[in-house]
């Protein structure tokens, strides 16, 4: 009952928390003076002509109208239509979510692969020059921006060796060898950064663990320090780790949306940036509620999957 | 050897500190000085680091560069301290609704990164330095309101608080006498950390264009204009990208070892 009375309560948090952020972003957005209308007729229009724009779009409406029909909107799944070019949202949006989402994927898998032996092995070696050099390592992977690591990568695979595309998007149904040519640097240059500042989580996981009596009895019957740290020290490493991963999901979207800017992918990052040039504010409220929604769904899914990962937290009352 | 970290940050960040200050007085060049018979000179004399697309001194660009890196970092650090830590000490110090209610907002914030608060901004005000240095700030508030209410609990746990309670001390006394001096280097470190996120922060938006204006030498922007250049000038993208990275870097490391030399406890763990 208590792992119920868990999900239910976070649940009904989650719920909070979109519709709190809901109202951030509208505000931000439609609280001033200036509207969209300067934007399409410029700041000298014939007033004639904004009240009529006004109207057409519905921004003569008050406010608190205006919030309930976007969220009534959003929950019907209708996202309205753009301000500039009236085209409905969901029709640019949806063909590019695709776009994102796997490049945010790729991403995550290879910063874990990146993170796990790098982490592990500063961990070993903390004591030693070997494991300040790994550490090290990552210290320099966090002061990289991911931008201008996809743009050293360009210059070196693209560029120099000419092994990979220096941008642009091949769609999947299309060719999926081109599809995945056209991510790997794309997705690598999120993961280095990411992957530098997992690192540093998994190390000090791992410090910790080489620290527990049930390690050193697994050394002590005999098992061998990699096999014992793969076999065990992953397991009680990960829900620690599983928390860090998930939380930085939110950081690797973000980074994505720089990312496809470097390397023009047509994904959410690069119509989010072109509608916020043009002041779209309908696009932009709806992306980037959708992104915020996101991260807070993927929040609520670690702290569940927290409580899954680890019996021992099972039927508490706090799961943080 | 365990000074050897905080050695290091303070080099680069006094570095990035003397550039920019180095900058207001005097630069090789204009900064903005265009120069058509000079378009990307190659690193020699008269241009130490050569040119970019204009003929603009990528050497005097970098060091007016520093000028916005270090402006921003100060300024959003300030909004974000000024604002979460004393939300963290409310937090640590109550009980109750009120804490759980700080708590609550400071999960949410985490939701809104710096650069989607810039785009709200920019969409909101087009895009300007304060707008990316009020977004870089206010995405910043519950890295300072976390780290803030966590030192508060700790020192609320002491038994020096009860026997200050028990004499009469009031609230805002005990938050002024006892607990901030023991959360203030906390809070040190922590501005140091969030001066390297800040400037990552600020290159990204530079990049974007959705902060400060074109015209206004940033290393973000140097790195978007020398992107173009990719293939005939590589080395137009090396200065700005190396100097983010150092700048960063100074402030990161800085901040570790300050932190480890203030609790040799965390050196293992942390």
């Amino acid at each position: 009952m208590h792992v119920v009375r868990q999900i239910l309560t976070r649940l009904s948090a989650l719920v909070l928390s979109l519709l709190v952020a809901s109202l951030l972003i509208f505000v931000a957005l439609n609280a001033l003076p200036g509207d969209a209308t300067s934007a399409i007729l410029g700041t000298n229009a014939d007033p004639v002509a904004v009240a009529q724009l006004r109207a057409r779009l519905g921004l003569d409406r008050p406010l608190l109208v205006r919030y309930v029909s976007w969220l009534a909107g959003l929950l019907r799944g209708d996202l309205g239509t753009s301000l500039v070019s009236g085209d409905a949202v969901s029709s640019l949006i949806l063909p590019r979510l695709g776009v994102t989402v796997s490049l945010v994927a790729i991403a995550t898998v290879l910063s874990v692969a990146i993170a796990l032996p790098l982490g592990m092995y500063a961990a070993v070696h903390r004591r030693r020059a070997r494991g300040f050099v790994a550490a090290t390592v990552s210290q320099l992977g966090m002061a990289v921006p991911a931008f201008v690591a996809g743009i050293v990568l360009v210059l070196v695979f693209a560029v120099r060796l000419q092994w990979l595309p220096a941008g642009g998007y091949v769609d999947i149904q299309r060719d999926p060898l081109q599809w995945l040519r056209h991510l790997v640097l794309p997705s690598l240059s999120l993961a280095l950064v990411n992957g530098s500042l997992l690192a540093r989580y998994v190390r000090s996981a791992f410090v910790e663990v080489l620290a527990e009596d049930w390690f050193r009895t697994a050394r002590s019957v005999g098992w061998r320090l990699w096999p014992a740290l793969w076999r065990h020290g992953v397991r009680n490493a990960a829900t620690s780790l599983v928390t860090v991963v998930g939380l930085q999901l939110a950081t690797v979207f973000v980074g994505a949306v720089v990312v496809e800017q470097v390397f023009a992918i047509p994904g959410l990052g690069t119509l989010l940036l072109d509608q916020v040039t043009k002041r779209d504010l309908v696009v932009v409220q709806d992306i980037v509620m959708l992104l915020v929604g996101v991260v807070l769904v993927i929040e609520a899914l670690v702290e569940l999957a927290y409580v899954a990962l680890d019996p021992r937290l099972r039927g508490r009352r706090e799961a943080r | 050897m365990r000074r050897l970290p905080v050695v290091f940050g303070l080099v680069a960040v006094g570095l990035v500190v003397v550039t920019a200050m180095v900058s207001l007085a005097w630069t090789p060049y204009d900064p903005g000085a265009i120069d058509p018979a000079a378009r990307l000179a190659p690193p020699g004399w008269p241009h130490l680091l050569g040119t970019d697309t204009f003929g603009r001194d990528t050497l005097s660009r970098l060091m007016a560069g520093s000028r916005i890196c270090l402006l921003v970092g100060v300024v959003s650090v300030a909004i974000a301290a000024v604002a979460g830590v004393p939300l963290g000490l409310v937090a640590g110090m109550t009980r109750g609704v009120v804490s759980r209610l700080v708590l609550r907002a400071t999960d949410l914030l985490y939701a809104f990164p710096a650069i989607l608060v810039a785009m709200l901004l920019a969409a909101a005000f087009g895009g300007s330095t304060l707008t990316g240095m009020a977004a870089i700030g206010i995405a910043t508030v519950p890295v300072f309101t976390r780290i803030a209410r966590a030192g508060t609990l700790t020192v609320m746990s002491q038994d020096y608080i009860w026997a200050a309670r028990a004499s009469g001390t009031t609230w805002p006394a005990i938050a002024a006498r006892h607990v901030w001096p023991n959360i203030a280097p906390l809070v040190g470190v922590q501005a140091s950390v969030s001066f390297g996120m800040a400037i990552l922060a600020e290159a990204a938006l530079s990049y974007l264009g959705l902060a400060t204006p074109p015209t206004t030498p940033t290393w973000g922007r140097m790195l978007y204009d020398a992107q173009a250049q990719l293939f005939n000038a590589p080395l137009l993208t090396l200065w700005p990208g190396a100097a983010i990275v150092v700048a960063v870097l100074g402030f990161n490391v800085l901040g570790d070892g300050l932190r480890d030399l203030l609790d040799p406890r965390l050196r293992e763990v942390v």
